[in-house]
């Protein structure tokens, strides 16, 4: 299925045109038109570069607000685990998920837990497993984009196991359902993010048809009415303390570190990200098993929908992870169990959406490749912006696709500037005589 | 009207930190052109196998990339010590790597036979002492 749902909108209101969101766009699907920045829908994915970058906050998250689940009669908060990394460096997960019912859900469920369940899922894939390698996480949505758009040959080295929200989410609304006697539509399951990319998972998630989510509310949305209870939760929270290593999920090297296995990578950043799976698709890196890939550098603690400093974020849940995460919260064996029960595997096939051809005719597309290259070569190549795309290149690439022309270019234009500016000049020493000469008059007549 | 894209890129021998570049601009062409993943995926093999074998072990190299509707043509033309014994070159595990290139993941022998397998047709010719220079194609459909 091609998914249309991007989870960043632009508020035209508010954007000024500055172009800082197109300068930095990792995929360049910004383009300013009319003094507005708009998205080239096709190549965004939604890795929420922008919303960090923009001053004047004109590119928003399409997260969603508490007041949208109010049709549901019981809801349920998933947060994150790097929600547990926001506050105080001795917050403790139980407390702040105390904290989550005190401000309007009717629960809360932790994702540290199931992460670590997932961890031991991926172990045993990782046992049996004998085809092409390595096998890349599937957990970060900018990633997964990133692939389906660029790198469809690895989209068979996606390891195809349930995320660990979704695995909280399903047995979150398994249980209320029975205590309760509620139907699934009557519960909402809400998760708390650290950026907007999950919104995508939630609405198209992959190998399947519908999310165990209903949703997803931004940790900068509620942290601050998070904060504001925190402090009446007293001693004991009503949960039992988190344990267990999936605690450290949230952090550059979590995944991994909580896997117990060999040869496993972990990239952070696009652009690492990017030279990695380059250098799959060219044959290489098979004797790594598994790679954990995060579009943020920091990881999930550095998404763009967070209020703690990424790096202090990390310190606080590696300090978590010393004090809770050596004992494990599952029993191993048990995990293994409902493995084998296929409880954790996705059968469904990821499709590929990969970028617009020039053409879908292969002549025709070899033609206008070599016109795009023309047209570079007249490009003065300074990446100046000026005509609303981020580079020389893209633009070329536009002007192909119909979507600009060439007179947008400042520099082809220079000769039509000349003549104008000469006819200009001309005008203006005219009408400048004139006037010198009528304010010469005047001055004379008032003396 | 020229029905083929042709674009020609150098290496230069010993530039490990440009090494795979130029497979990836190749790459970036074909799939500009919509050509198949599976396709891609081939030729992005063959062209990072010997743009890594200039790298290696001659002093510099053009290589040709042309495209037409139906064929997808690669020519490596290398300057450097060339290949004295081609049939052994091509078996699989033969390498002269040294011990550093190993340490880089690089000297596993597989480089020519992959690049034969993951061609239509595939010549090498070498020159001892000149160069050594190879033809890789690939059928679009
Ligand atoms: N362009 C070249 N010039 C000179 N020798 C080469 C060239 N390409 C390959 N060779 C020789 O052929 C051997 C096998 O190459 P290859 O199959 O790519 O394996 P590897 O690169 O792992 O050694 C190399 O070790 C080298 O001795
Ligand atoms: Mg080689």
């Amino acid at each position: 299925m091609k998914n249309s749902f991007r989870s960043i909108g632009i508020d035209k209101e508010k954007c000024n045109g500055c172009m800082a969101c197109m300068r930095f766009c990792p995929t360049q699907a910004v383009r300013i038109q009319n003094n507005k920045a708009f998205l080239l829908e096709d190549l965004c994915i939604d890795c929420g570069e922008c919303v960090r970058l923009c001053e004047y906050k004109a590119i928003v998250p399409l997260t969603n607000s508490f007041s949208e689940f109010s049709k549901f009669k019981y809801t349920i908060a998933i947060p994150s685990p790097v929600f547990y990394s926001q506050f105080g460096k001795d917050a403790k997960p139980a407390v702040l998920l105390a904290a989550l019912k005190k401000i309007g859900f009717d629960d809360a469920f932790d994702v540290a837990c199931p992460s670590e369940a997932v961890s031991i899922a991926i172990q045993e894939y990782l046992h049996t497993y004998n085809g092409p390698k390595p096998l890349i996480s599937p957990f970060c949505p900018t990633i997964l984009r990133l692939i389906q758009i660029r790198y469809p040959n690895l989209l068979d080295h996606i390891i195809p196991i349930e995320s660990p929200m979704e695995i909280a989410a399903r047995e979150a609304k398994r249980l209320k359902m029975k205590e309760f006697g509620l139907s699934k539509n009557e519960i909402g399951a809400i998760y708390i993010t650290p950026c907007p990319s999950k919104m995508l998972s939630i609405k198209y998630p992959p190998r399947k048809k519908h999310s165990f989510l209903d949703g997803a509310i931004a940790i900068s949305d509620i942290y601050s009415s998070a904060l504001k209870v925190l402090s009446n939760i007293t001693g004991n929270a009503e949960t039992d303390e988190i344990h267990g290593l999936g605690l450290g999920w949230p952090i550059f090297g979590g995944q991994v570190s909580s896997l117990k296995a060999e040869d496993c990578l972990a990239i952070g950043g696009l652009n690492d990200c990017i030279r990695i799976f380059e250098e799959i698709e060219n044959g290489r890196l098979k004797d790594i098993q598994y790679i954990e890939c995060h579009s943020c550098p920091t990881a999930c603690v550095g998404g763009s929908l967070t209020i703690e400093n990424p790096y202090i974020a990390r310190g606080k849940v590696l300090r978590m992870v010393e004090r809770y995460g050596t004992q494990p919260c599952h029993d191993k064996k048990y995990i293994e169990r409902l493995y084998d029960r296929k409880y954790f595997s996705l059968p469904g096939k990821l499709s590929p959406s990969p970028i617009e051809p020039l053409d879908k005719d292969i002549s025709k597309a070899i033609q206008k490749l070599k016109q795009k290259q023309k047209i570079l070569g007249l490009l003065p190549r300074l990446d100046c912006g000026i005509c609303g795309a981020p580079t020389c290149a893209s633009f070329a690439d536009d002007v192909i696709k119909g979507m600009a022309t060439a007179d947008e270019c400042i520099f082809l234009t220079i000769k039509k500037f000349e003549t104008i500016s000469g006819n200009l000049f001309q005008s203006a020493q005219k009408t400048s005589r004139k006037v010198r000469k009528r304010w010469e008059r005047g001055n004379n007549e008032i003396e | 009207m020229n029905k083929s894209f042709t674009q020609t890129f150098t290496v230069s021998g010993n530039n490990f930190s440009d090494a795979g570049k130029i497979s990836t601009e190749i790459k970036m062409i074909l799939k500009q052109l919509g050509i198949n993943s599976d396709i891609v995926r081939r030729v992005a093999i063959a062209s990072y196998e010997s743009e890594m074998n200039v790298v290696m072990y001659a002093c510099k190299a053009k290589i040709v990339l042309d495209v037409d509707p139906e064929v997808i043509k690669i020519i490596v033309e290398d300057e450097g010590p060339g290949i004295p014994d081609i049939e052994l070159t091509m078996k699989e595990g033969y390498s002269t790597a040294t011990p550093e290139m190993r340490e880089l993941g690089f000297g596993a022998g597989m480089g020519l036979p992959n690049i034969k397998k993951n061609s239509d047709e595939f010549t090498i010719k070498s020159d001892v002492g000149k160069g050594t220079r190879l033809e890789i194609i690939v059928y679009i459909n």
